[in-house]
Formats: C-alpha cells, structure tokens, sequence
C-alpha cells in the first residue's frame, strides 16, 4: 500500500462502509449485551456444559488430525503434480466449503451409515459403527473442515522455492528426507495456519454433526449442538454463554492469524 | 493460485453464470400470475399456524377443507416441535394460532401471557416404530435392551420425548438412546431410513409412514401421565384474532374432528 496522502472516500462510500461493519458487530454486540454475567460462570460449569466443552475439545482436535493425516499428503499431490482429472479432484476438495452443511451429513449417511455405500461393508466386515458415535461426529468434522487445511496446503507447497529443494537433493538427499528437513520448515507456518482455521471450522459444525452423529449428551452433543437444544429447552442463559465462549475462540484465531490471512492473499 | 491460462475461462464462465441468474431473477420478479382473478371483494387473510411437527399432514389437510369453506381466509403452517414454536412464540414470532403436542409446553406460553383459553382439539398415544420387516424383530419396549438395538427418541424437551423417556422408565427400561432427535419427525426419518431400528413417535406418524414402517403400540394405555394431548390456543400477538379462533372451530368442529379421526388421532 502507497504510503503518503490520499483523498478520502466519498461520503456514500463511508455511509456504506460504517453500515457494513455495524451490520457485522452488532449481532456480536448483542451477544455481549444480552449475555447473563450473573449466571455465567455457573452456566458454563454445569456438568452439561463441562460435558460438550470437553467433548467439542476432542472432536475439534480429532477433526483437525484426521484433515491433517488426508488433506496435507492430498495438498502436496495437488501442488506438485499434474495428472487427468485434477481440476475435478482440487474441486471436489474444496466442496464442503460451499456445500450447505446439513446437505454434508446426509451425504455422509448416504455413504457411512448402517445401509451406506461404505457403512454397510464397514458394520458387516469390522463391526465398525460411525453415525450416532463420537467417531462419527469426528468424521463429519473433518469433513467440513478439510477443505481450509487443504487450500492453505496447497498454496504453500506451490510458493516453496523448488531451488531448496533441488539444491538438497543434489547433496544427496532422498525426497523423503528432502520433504522433512527442507519443504516442511518452509511450509510450516502455513500449514500451522491452516490447521488452527481447520480446527476452528472444526469446533462450530453444526449441520453435519447433528444429521450424521446424532445428538446424545457425552456421545455426540458438541458445544453448538448444545446451544440449539438449550434454546428450545427455554435455557437462554446457557446457550448465550456457550455462544460467548465459541465467539470469543473464534476471534482470538482470527486475530491470531490476521497476517497469515494477508500473506497468501497478497503472494497469489 | 491459478495460473493464466485458467483465468479467461474462469471469467468467461462466471459471466454466463451471472447472466443466467440476473434472467431467472428476471423472469421470476415480473409477469403478474395468470387464470381466475380472486373471487371474492374482501381482502384476502392468512391465518398462521404454529402446530407440533405430529400434527402436519393432519392439519394440512385441515387447511385445506377450511380453505374451501372459507375462501377469503388462506391458512398457513410452520411445523416443529412444541417447545421450539414456543420459543419463537415467546419471542414474538408472527403466529396466530398454537397448537401444542402436551399441555406443559402450552402452560409455559400461557403463563408468559402469550396465549389464552387453550382449548384441547385432538389426543394421541404413543407407539414404538420400527423399519418395515422389523428385522431385529421387537415386541415393544421391553426388547430395546437386546444387544445391538439401535433405537431413537426425541430431545427431552420436546413432548414427545419427554412422554418416550417417561414410558421407558415405567416399563423399565434402561437401555439408552442412540440419539436424541429435535422433533417426532426426524424419528421417523432415522427409522425409515434405516440409521435406527426402532423410535418412540405417536400412532398418527405410524400410520403417516405408511408402508416404509411398522408400529407396535406402547402399552401404558390408561396412565394419564402418558395421555397425548394437544392444546390449541390463539395467540396474543395475532393480527386477526377473530379468524384465528374461527380455525380453532372449525378443528374443534364434526368435520374438522373427522379429519383428525382419518388421520388416525382421537377426537378431543
């Protein structure tokens, strides 16, 4: 950005711009406003809200190294090599980003419940059981949330200067160790970032969790989940101070990463 | 992160999408509707309805009949479960009616002054669901304890989990849950599809189901805890209050009650 003086902006664009913003803060105004400070801390350490807390925790964090374990090596092949059909697979990886969440869980059970492409075989051969478990709430987790690790991935592996790395291997070092002491301190703090974006999509997921995982308390009742069932069951004041914590988890990732944001955008 | 080759076709193909929606846009903003001109000269009402997710295919069929009975008055419905429309009652939600699936849930908006004189129209009783075939071969709620029984209820705020809970307790039953679902609806749709092998829902859903289902009736026939109720009361922020109790004759009426009766519910 040029330093030195500009004009300002004209007073319709400043109208518009001050009406956006207010537009965003004051629903989180609101949140702040309206939230029981009284009750809060008794709210929010009720055995329920330990109970989702806790289990949010576990399947944010399985979420993210479940993308982690499948998104990185599917960013590096997308990144480095060229072969038919990848367009339609990058595409497909960035689906969930834009697919409505709820239309994600029906399409898990379509393909991992009991009568599902995959879940019959998956129930019959190995016993093994995903909708209505807390394995079942990770997996739809990291549906949605694969694709924020796998964009920021693939742009990093593509901006790492390809001389380290030739210059690494003609001393002599195999690609695998070329990747592990070359490429991934290079690529680290992005992926860094793209893992806490990842992990924080992770954390708000509603729509897929509810229809793929169900809803059991201790099982499957993840923090929004929670702050739904808390609103029809007439706890306001629980649900605005599980709200308040997730916003406030939310921001301090945004914040957080505010020059990871930046960087990326500009260098592409 | 795309090369130059690729963007001219991006932008192309984002031009004729832009296009397509300013003409669907376009087609659907203008033209005024064609065929008969409304027939009467006084001006057109539309009763709102907040009904329990057991009663929708009942009252829109209701709405139908009242439709042709009174063509100036155009009924309209949101289904969900009891305790979320109370919610939104409570809030301020443009209702003109509630119809409630048990008698806390309309106490609760009574007693926050949001509605008056309920009035009950129909009564239900609840029936155990299982897939077509019933291939774990239950009995009733006793063989929910069986190993590998997968079975659902609503939420516990909703009636008609609260009434499912209640019923295991009475008859014993320990078994858990798989999943707690938001409305009697979505039980359904966990067993017709498969996902559970048996729900706790009302008779009128078992036999809404049809074909894709089987029932067996909860036998705690007679313990007025377990009676299925469901109040209608006009509620107090309604703009038509008069029309609205009209729609409460009517359900209240022979042939209204007819209709429930088709449906398979008891008259009040």
């Amino acid at each position: 950005m040029r330093r030195g003086r500009r004009p300002w902006p004209s007073a319709v664009v400043v109208a518009l711009a001050a009406l956006g913003s207010a537009f965003l803060v004051l629903p989180l105004a609101g949140l702040f406003w309206r939230a029981p400070w009284t009750g809060l801390v008794d709210d929010l350490t009720s055995s329920e809200a330990r109970t989702a807390l806790r289990l949010s925790l576990v399947t944010s964090l399985g979420a993210t190294a479940v993308a982690a374990v499948l998104g990185i090596p599917l960013a590096w092949v997308l990144a480095r090599f060229t072969f038919p059909g990848r367009r339609l697979v990058r595409a497909l990886a960035l689906l969930p980003l834009v697919l409505p969440p709820v239309v994600g869980g029906v399409a898990l059970l379509l393909a991992f419940g009991r009568r599902g492409l995959l879940g019959a075989w998956l129930l019959e051969w190995f016993g093994i059981r995903l909708p209505f478990t807390t394995a079942g709430a990770i997996v739809a987790e990291a549906f949605v949330a694969m694709p924020f690790l796998v964009i920021t991935a693939e742009a990093a592996f593509r901006n790492v200067d390809r001389r380290y790395e030739d210059a690494a291997a003609t001393l002599g070092a195999r690609p695998a160790t070329v990747f592990r002491r070359v490429t991934l301190p290079l690529v680290g703090p992005a992926l860094g970032a793209g893992a806490v974006l990842a992990w924080a999509r992770a954390l708000g997921e509603f729509g897929a969790t509810i229809t793929f995982a169900g809803n059991t308390p201790g099982r499957t009742q993840t923090v929004p989940l929670q702050v739904f069932l808390a609103l029809e069951s007439g706890r306001p004041g629980l649900a605005i101070a599980l709200s308040l914590v997730l916003l406030l988890v939310c921001l301090a990732v945004l914040v957080g990463l505010r020059d990871q944001w930046l960087g990326p955008l500009r260098r592409s | 992160m795309s090369t130059d080759a690729s963007v001219r076709p991006t932008t192309r193909a984002l031009r004729l999408v832009m296009a397509a929606v300013v003409l669907a846009v376009a087609a659907c903003g203008s033209g005024s509707p064609t065929g008969g001109a409304a027939p009467t000269s006084a001006p057109r009402v539309t009763v709102t309805v907040f009904a329990a997710s057991s009663l929708t295919e009942a009252f829109n069929e209701l709405g139908k009949r009242y439709g042709a009975v009174s063509p100036n008055v155009k009924v309209a419905f949101d289904f969900e479960s009891s305790s979320d429309l109370a919610r939104k009652i409570d809030d301020g939600a443009p209702a003109d009616v509630f119809v409630s699936a048990d008698q806390p849930t309309m106490d609760k908006v009574v007693s926050a002054g949001n509605a008056s004189a309920p009035r009950i129209v129909a009564r239900n009783r609840l029936e155990l669901l299982m897939a077509r075939g019933n291939p774990k071969a239950l009995t009733g709620l006793g063989d929910l304890v069986k190993p590998g029984v997968v079975f659902v209820l609503c939420a516990p705020e909703v009636p008609c989990g609260r009434l499912g809970a209640l019923a295991l307790q009475q008859t014993g039953v320990t078994a858990e849950p798989a999943s707690l679902e938001p409305n009697v609806k979505a039980v359904v749709s966990r067993v017709t599809s498969g996902e559970a092998d048996a729900g706790v829902v009302y008779v009128t859903d078992a036999k809404a189901a049809g074909a894709s289902a089987e029932g067996v009736d909860i036998a705690v026939a007679g313990d007025p805890a377990l009676e299925v109720v469901y109040p209608a009361a006009v509620v107090r922020q309604s703009t038509h209050p008069d029309d609205a109790r009209r729609f409460v004759d009517f359900v209240l009426s022979p042939d209204g009650q007819a209709v429930l009766r088709q449906f398979g519910f008891r008259g009040q």
